[in-house]
């Protein structure tokens, strides 16, 4: 499968943020790729570069075999949805609002997007009574499912997805987990997840890359990462987060 | 930013369009005679058939001059002795038609008297006047014992009480100062004995005073005249030229006890036509009515000027918020001009050659006000937008144009608004200033208050100003449940 996003020796560094050095990565169409690793790693940094609201100061990066330039990027914005960890939904819009938001940016028919609106409310499970509320009427794993669907309204290539259930309780987390991956396998979702949970790595991902200190340290499957760790980080990182679930 | 300049220029060549229509425009200075006179030369132009207004009060002779010879006024009432000396700047006494000549020069013209001169006077009690046989200020070197109380500018003036003494030989150790005023009073209970005066002074005819004649023309003569600009139309000129020589002392006194005693510069002119003139009395109207001219006007000031500062705030407070230098000299401007004293801003715009004495110098200085406010909330408004929901707003992909207008603008719009609402209020409050200017507005009674020392007056501003600032604050706290979206009042 060709990659839909790659990454070639990207670096940056700054300021307050985390920086990251010498990025090389790829994501696969149809897979959900996951980046995993302690806070501070730059996994965030590496998903706001890919959107661009970062721009490299070194390498390169590409959308669909061409590079991302700054003058192209609301084009590529258009076909990547995006969600995070708040949802990001706009408090002066409705549910309804916030999803057709740039539909009606882009002047699309009324009606097919009323026509899509029912099918994402379906797919997410968010009642569709309920897309007349404002994001302060709505409980954090509604307004998560609202933000997926205003992620997924235009038919994105890729959905972008960071920490999107950090904030969540763990009931509410669970059963987004489970409704999340049953949406990425029903639209062959081309993913990038960004979270610092292994077992919700281990159970969307396809693919597993693991950051320390703005670098990756390791990836591949799950098993690859718990059978063959790259490096004693690895384990230790895989072995915590183990014991903290059998304790 | 290039759209802005030219909006602001555009507007305010517009305004003097749209606020003056043009009639005859006719000044007075901030005392009561100077109202009299301004209002009978009104009344004398509608009578002729010419529409004209009456700006009164408007402050002391340079600014009314300036107004002339900018175009501002049309005419108003001076004395002969002032333009010698405040306004060509001579010491020595000048010919009436070398006077005219001078002031042809700056394009005024100026008429014959109108029949009476208020100069300095020395003033005593009729009854002591005529027990010492005193008639002339020469008869008072025969009285060394007499107890002047004199006025502190005329002990100071070099015209005043120093060449005078000399001029007359008086001799009297017995002189002190007292205030204008009190100095009527202490005539009266006989603390004094002899005064100085203007010699159209109300108080003299009131308090039965006698003025003592100027044997030796030692006072300049103050003759009142209109002073009028050269381009005023003909007919206007020969009808102001009609009150030549219509009013003497006696008149005048009359004219100015009738203003103050009934609190009504109106009157007085009623009492100069008679009961049958034609044309009407602006006091003539009812206080309902003159209630709402002022209420009118004050709103006009104050919402024009607020229109202005959300026009030019908003935008400058988004640029502001962008930060870095820019942000900082915008945030900066609008502070100091706050912190710029709103009469000194008045008087500040006043010599400007634009602004002088109008509406617009008004209104630019209450938009100046305005700003701040409208610029500082706007900039923390958009500032204190959580960056993640800005960041969702680029990565979604909207045009910036539709950012602002979509996302950041309404999500500040709780904080604008406040601004504006702070803005109007403060506007509301300073256009009463405006009145100092000739602009009108509930501003106008509380001037003529002030200047007639009248209480009743003064509310009669005051009291509606204050009102009125309370309904815009309630009329925006309605407005707030209109234009803030109802997702961010949950």
């Amino acid at each position: 499968m060709s990659a839909l996003v790659q990454l070639i020796g990207v670096s940056k560094s700054f300021g307050d943020a985390a920086a990251v050095h010498d990025i090389d990565f790829s994501i696969k169409r149809g897979e959900t790729t996951v980046l995993i690793g302690p806070s501070g790693c730059g996994k965030s940094t590496l998903l706001r570069l890919i959107i661009g609201l970062l721009a490299p100061d070194v390498g390169q990066i590409q959308f669909d075999g061409s590079e991302l330039r700054s003058d192209k990027v609301d084009l590529i914005r258009h076909r990547v949805g995006y969600v995070i960890q708040e949802g990001g939904l706009f408090p002066h819009l409705t549910a309804c609002g916030n999803v057709l938001l740039m539909a009606r940016h882009l002047s699309r028919d009324e009606n097919e997007m009323h026509a899509r609106l029912s099918e994402l409310s379906a797919l997410t499970r968010f009642p569709e009574g309920l897309l007349d509320r404002y994001p302060l009427e709505l409980s954090g794993g509604q307004r998560q499912r609202v933000s997926l669907m205003r992620a997924l309204m235009l038919g994105p290539e890729l959905l972008l997805l960071d920490e999107p259930l950090g904030a969540l309780d763990p009931l509410v987390r669970a059963a987004l987990q489970k409704d999340l991956k049953e949406i990425f396998a029903r639209l062959e979702q081309t993913t990038l997840l960004v979270t610092h949970d292994l077992a919700e790595a281990a159970y969307l991902g396809d693919k597993i890359v693991l950051m320390n200190e703005g670098r990756i340290v390791q990836q591949g499957s799950i098993g690859d990462l718990r059978e063959r760790p790259a490096s004693n980080f690895v384990s230790d990182f895989i072995n915590a987060q183990r014991g903290l679930v059998l304790s | 930013m290039s759209w802005l300049f030219r909006f602001l220029l555009i507007f305010f060549f517009c305004v003097p369009v749209f606020a003056n229509e043009r009639p005859v425009i006719i000044g007075s200075k901030k005392f009561t005679e100077s109202y009299v006179l301004g209002e009978i030369a009104r009344r004398t132009l509608i009578d002729a058939g010419i529409s004209a207004e009456h700006r009164q009060g408007m402050g002391g002779t340079i600014i009314v001059w300036q107004a002339l010879r900018g175009g501002q006024i049309d005419l108003y009432p001076e004395y002969t002795g002032t333009i010698v000396q405040e306004i060509l700047k001579r010491s020595d006494p000048m010919k009436v038609d070398f006077i005219v000549e001078e002031l042809r020069k700056a394009g005024i013209g100026m008429t014959n008297p109108i029949g009476f001169n208020n100069t300095y006077a020395l003033v005593m009690r009729r009854d002591r006047a005529s027990e010492l046989g005193i008639g002339t200020i020469s008869d008072l070197q025969k009285h060394p014992e007499l107890k002047f109380g004199l006025t502190h500018e005329f002990l100071d003036r070099q015209d005043g009480w120093q060449s005078m003494a000399v001029a007359y030989r008086l001799t009297s150790q017995n002189v002190s100062g007292i205030d204008h005023a009190l100095g009527y009073d202490a005539l009266r209970s006989r603390q004094i004995d002899v005064k100085d005066a203007y010699s159209t002074d109300a108080k003299i005819a009131q308090y039965d005073l006698v003025i003592l004649n100027d044997d030796q023309k030692f006072f300049p003569r103050y003759d009142a005249v209109f002073l009028y600009r050269l381009g005023l139309n003909e007919k206007a000129i020969t009808a102001l030229r009609g009150l030549e020589g219509k009013i003497d002392e006696k008149r005048m006194i009359q004219l100015n006890a009738e203003a103050e005693s009934t609190k009504d510069y109106g009157k007085a002119a009623n009492l100069f036509f008679g009961v049958d003139a034609k044309s009407p009395s602006s006091y003539g109207e009812t206080f309902s009515q003159k209630l709402s001219r002022w209420t009118a006007r004050h709103l006009e000031l104050a919402g024009f000027s607020l229109l202005l500062s959300i026009i030019v705030g908003i935008p400058l407070g988004i640029w502001a918020s962008r930060g870095g230098a820019l942000g900082q000299l915008i945030l900066g401007f609008a502070g100091v001009v706050q912190t710029i004293p709103s009469l000194a801003l008045l008087a500040l715009l006043v010599p400007l050659p634009f602004f002088g004495i109008s509406v617009r110098t008004a209104i630019a200085a209450l938009f100046l006000y305005g700003l701040l406010p409208i610029v500082r909330n706007t900039a923390t408004g958009l500032q204190d937008i959580p960056r993640a929901l800005r960041e969702s707003a680029v990565a979604l992909g909207l045009s910036p144009r539709a950012r602002l207008w979509q996302i950041y603008l309404p999500m500040a719009s709780r904080s604008i608004l406040a601004g504006i609402k702070t803005s109007a209020v403060i506007n509301v409050g300073t256009a009463t200033l405006a009145a100092l200017i000739g602009a009108g507005g509930l501003g106008e009674p509380i001037l003529s208050g002030l200047n007639l020392n009248d209480h009743a007056t003064i509310l009669q501003g005051a009291i509606p100003a204050a009102i009125l600032a309370l309904l815009v604050q309630y009329m925006f706290d309605l407005l707030d449940r209109v234009l803030i979206p109802k997702g961010l009042r949950l």
